[in-house]
């Protein structure tokens, strides 16, 4: 019995002098991401573990509202994290976002104008734009009779009834409602009871000819046939059409949805300066480009430009021009007018 | 007298573990349930009512727990249906074969039910191979995000359930009364119908109480297969958790809500079947 104490009390602390080991020598070296899956290119992270001889650990979140519960339960660990626009917004407010030196981060010029400074930390003392995206229309060219230009194509049931039951919208109140005021002439970021009421009726009328309300496998199904028209992400219509060129997207001609992922880091890290270091890696032209050649993403990178792939830089769909980049909106976090979108929703889609 | 001073000792372990996994979350959400919520998502100490005023609506009672109460009532009898005489027919196969037999029911359980729910998901797709199957006869089916898609997926995670407490029962009976049934001029049906399936009755009790409690409160399948076009209280309630409102004050008071009306249902079970005299 006695032995058996003994050897266990050895094994204690020989337990607590490895974790204090671990604790001291391991954790400078060591890079924690909290970010979207598959959002950084696995080569890059290589490139950078090379040069500057450390460890880079990746872990993932799904939604927007998974990162921000976690930073605000307290959960530590974490040095760098891409919040979306308006969750950027959010975290700053709560104070969960350490600031950036940019002094340490010089690569921070190669950003596009139109991208620095934006609604949501306009001094880019927060966050720093990383890749962006609109939201529009995915469609197999083959399969429709025509290729969609308007929400319209979307709500019209004369159109709808050319593909009835193959069209999917996204699983999203401020998507779905959004696209509906849109169609109506409205802004994305409306509070207005009599606009959310007429995009309400709007999509009771479209529900019946949607195979489904979808944020995660419609890319998948537009490539099977299943689905002939999708409501849905730039970069996931861009991947989908790498693999089929019979895959499109179109920002409809009333203008559609921008976002912005951004890097930034949790007031929580304790390895701030490496990852700074890592941003300032990312913007690197040459590296920024190969993540953009592999995710199909547009970068907020002016200068990257130079390596990206021509057939993705001349895609419209994924650096769609100017004048449609004009037309798009910035979904706003509402606040107390998000219970009118959520009810509006609720109302969709329990019928 | 010294193993009936170990007993109630030997409850500890396990009500240990109720207590922290089950009664602890419990009170937790409970006391979300009367909070309230800040812009955001936070979340507010406080006591008040108004997230059960909100789940009161007929926004949610019509459309949600209506549905989930129509699905899981739909869903028990199809388990019965096809569960009965399934059990009956493992229940008198000779005892190599029962444990076989019952392993094979079992099976699917190796797979998480997600992975599951996704091969459905591609046999029920417009194009998978069940579409495919009627399409020479004319027919397009659209079983994904229809509710009979739903229907076919909860039928098949349930049957289960459904087919161990039947077994249980029907194993447990003594058939020779079947013969004695016989002897006294009882037809088949009779003989059924007035001896077997009345001594089967508890296995029948507990196994839709397995099957409806559980699909009540589902979402995993409805989401999945209903693609959004199935309300269900379960898809509602994850929603408030997960989705884009962040609104778990409401979402709380919706699951103690549905637990009440479980508890309701049941109670009336109960007494509907006191009064058929199906339990005593």
């Amino acid at each position: 019995m006695k032995i058996c104490r003994g050897i266990a009390r050895i094994f204690l602390i020989l337990g607590l002098l490895g974790a204090a080991g671990c604790e001291g020598a391991k954790r400078p070296n060591e890079l924690h991401l909290f970010i979207w899956a598959n959002y950084i290119n696995p080569e890059v992270y290589q490139l950078f573990e090379k040069e500057f001889g450390v460890k880079v650990i990746e872990e993932n979140f799904d939604s927007n509202e998974t990162l921000h519960s976690k930073l605000r339960a307290g959960v530590t660990g974490y040095d760098l994290i891409t919040p979306s626009d308006y969750k950027v917004e959010a975290l700053i407010q709560e104070g969960l976002l350490a600031e950036l030196d940019l002094s340490k981060i010089p690569n921070f010029q190669n950003i596009s104008a139109r991208f620095k400074g934006l609604y949501y930390d306009p001094q880019n003392r927060y966050s720093i734009p990383y890749l962006w995206g609109t939201t529009g229309i995915g469609y197999h060219a083959a399969r429709l009779p025509a290729p969609p230009t308007s929400w319209g194509d979307l709500f019209e049931p004369v159109r709808l009834q050319a593909y009835a039951q193959r069209i999917s919208m996204l699983d999203d109140p401020r998507e779905a409602i959004g696209a509906a005021l849109k169609y109506l002439g409205y802004s994305l970021n409306s509070t207005n009871p009599q606009e959310l009421e007429e995009a309400k009726n709007l999509l009771l009328t479209q529900k019946p000819y949607l195979a489904r309300y979808d944020s995660e496998t419609y890319d998948d199904f537009l490539l099977t046939g299943d689905l002939y028209i999708a409501h849905g992400w730039s970069g996931d219509f861009a991947r989908a059409r790498a693999e089929n060129p019979e895959i499109r997207y179109v920002i409809p001609r009333e203008g559609g949805v921008i976002w912005a992922d951004n890097l930034a880091i949790p007031k929580s890290s304790k390895n701030k300066e490496l990852a700074e270091r890592f941003i300032d890696f990312l913007l690197r032209p040459e590296i920024n480009a190969k993540i953009v050649n592999f995710l199909r993403y547009p970068s907020t990178n002016d200068a990257a430009k130079a390596y990206i792939l021509p057939e993705i830089l001349n895609d419209p769909g994924i650096y769609p021009p100017d004048e449609i980049v004009s037309k798009l909106e910035w979904l706003r976090d509402l606040d107390e007018a998000n219970e009118l979108y959520e009810r509006v929703w609720t109302e969709v889609k329990s019928r | 007298m010294r193993s009936n001073a170990l007993g109630p000792k030997l409850l500890l372990p396990g009500l240990l573990w109720l207590l922290v996994f089950v009664v602890l979350p419990l009170l937790i959400m409970v006391s979300i349930s009367f909070a309230r919520r800040l812009p955001g998502g936070l979340i507010e100490w406080t006591f008040t009512l108004e997230n059960y005023a909100r789940a009161l609506d007929a926004l949610y009672l019509v459309g949600p727990v209506a549905n989930s109460l129509w699905l899981a009532a739909l869903t028990t009898v199809g388990c019965f249906v096809l569960g009965y005489p399934l059990a009956y027919y493992i229940a008198r196969r000779p005892p190599r074969w029962r444990a076989l037999l019952l392993f094979l029911v079992v099976l699917p359980f190796l797979t998480n039910f997600l992975v599951r729910i996704y091969a459905w998901f591609i046999l029920l797709r417009p194009e998978g191979w069940i579409a495919a199957l009627v399409k020479p006869f004319g027919v397009e089916m659209a079983l994904l995000g229809s509710p009979w898609g739903v229907l076919i997926g909860l039928v098949y995670g349930y049957l289960p359930f459904m087919v161990l407490p039947l077994y249980a029962t029907l194993e447990k009976l003594d058939f020779t009364l079947v013969e004695a049934a016989h002897d006294l001029g009882a037809t088949r049906w009779q003989s059924f119908w007035r001896v077997i399936f009345p001594l089967s009755r508890p296995g029948v009790i507990a196994g839709a109480i397995l099957v409806f409690i559980p699909v009540l409160g589902e979402f995993l399948a409805p989401k999945l297969l209903g693609g959004g076009k199935v309300p269900m209280i379960g898809i509602t309630i994850e929603e408030q958790f997960l989705g884009r409102v962040q609104n778990w004050p409401l979402g709380a008071a919706m699951a103690v809500g549905l637990m009440l009306l479980v508890s309701l249902v049941l109670v009336r079970y109960f007494k509907q079947l006191k009064e058929a005299r199906w339990v005593s």
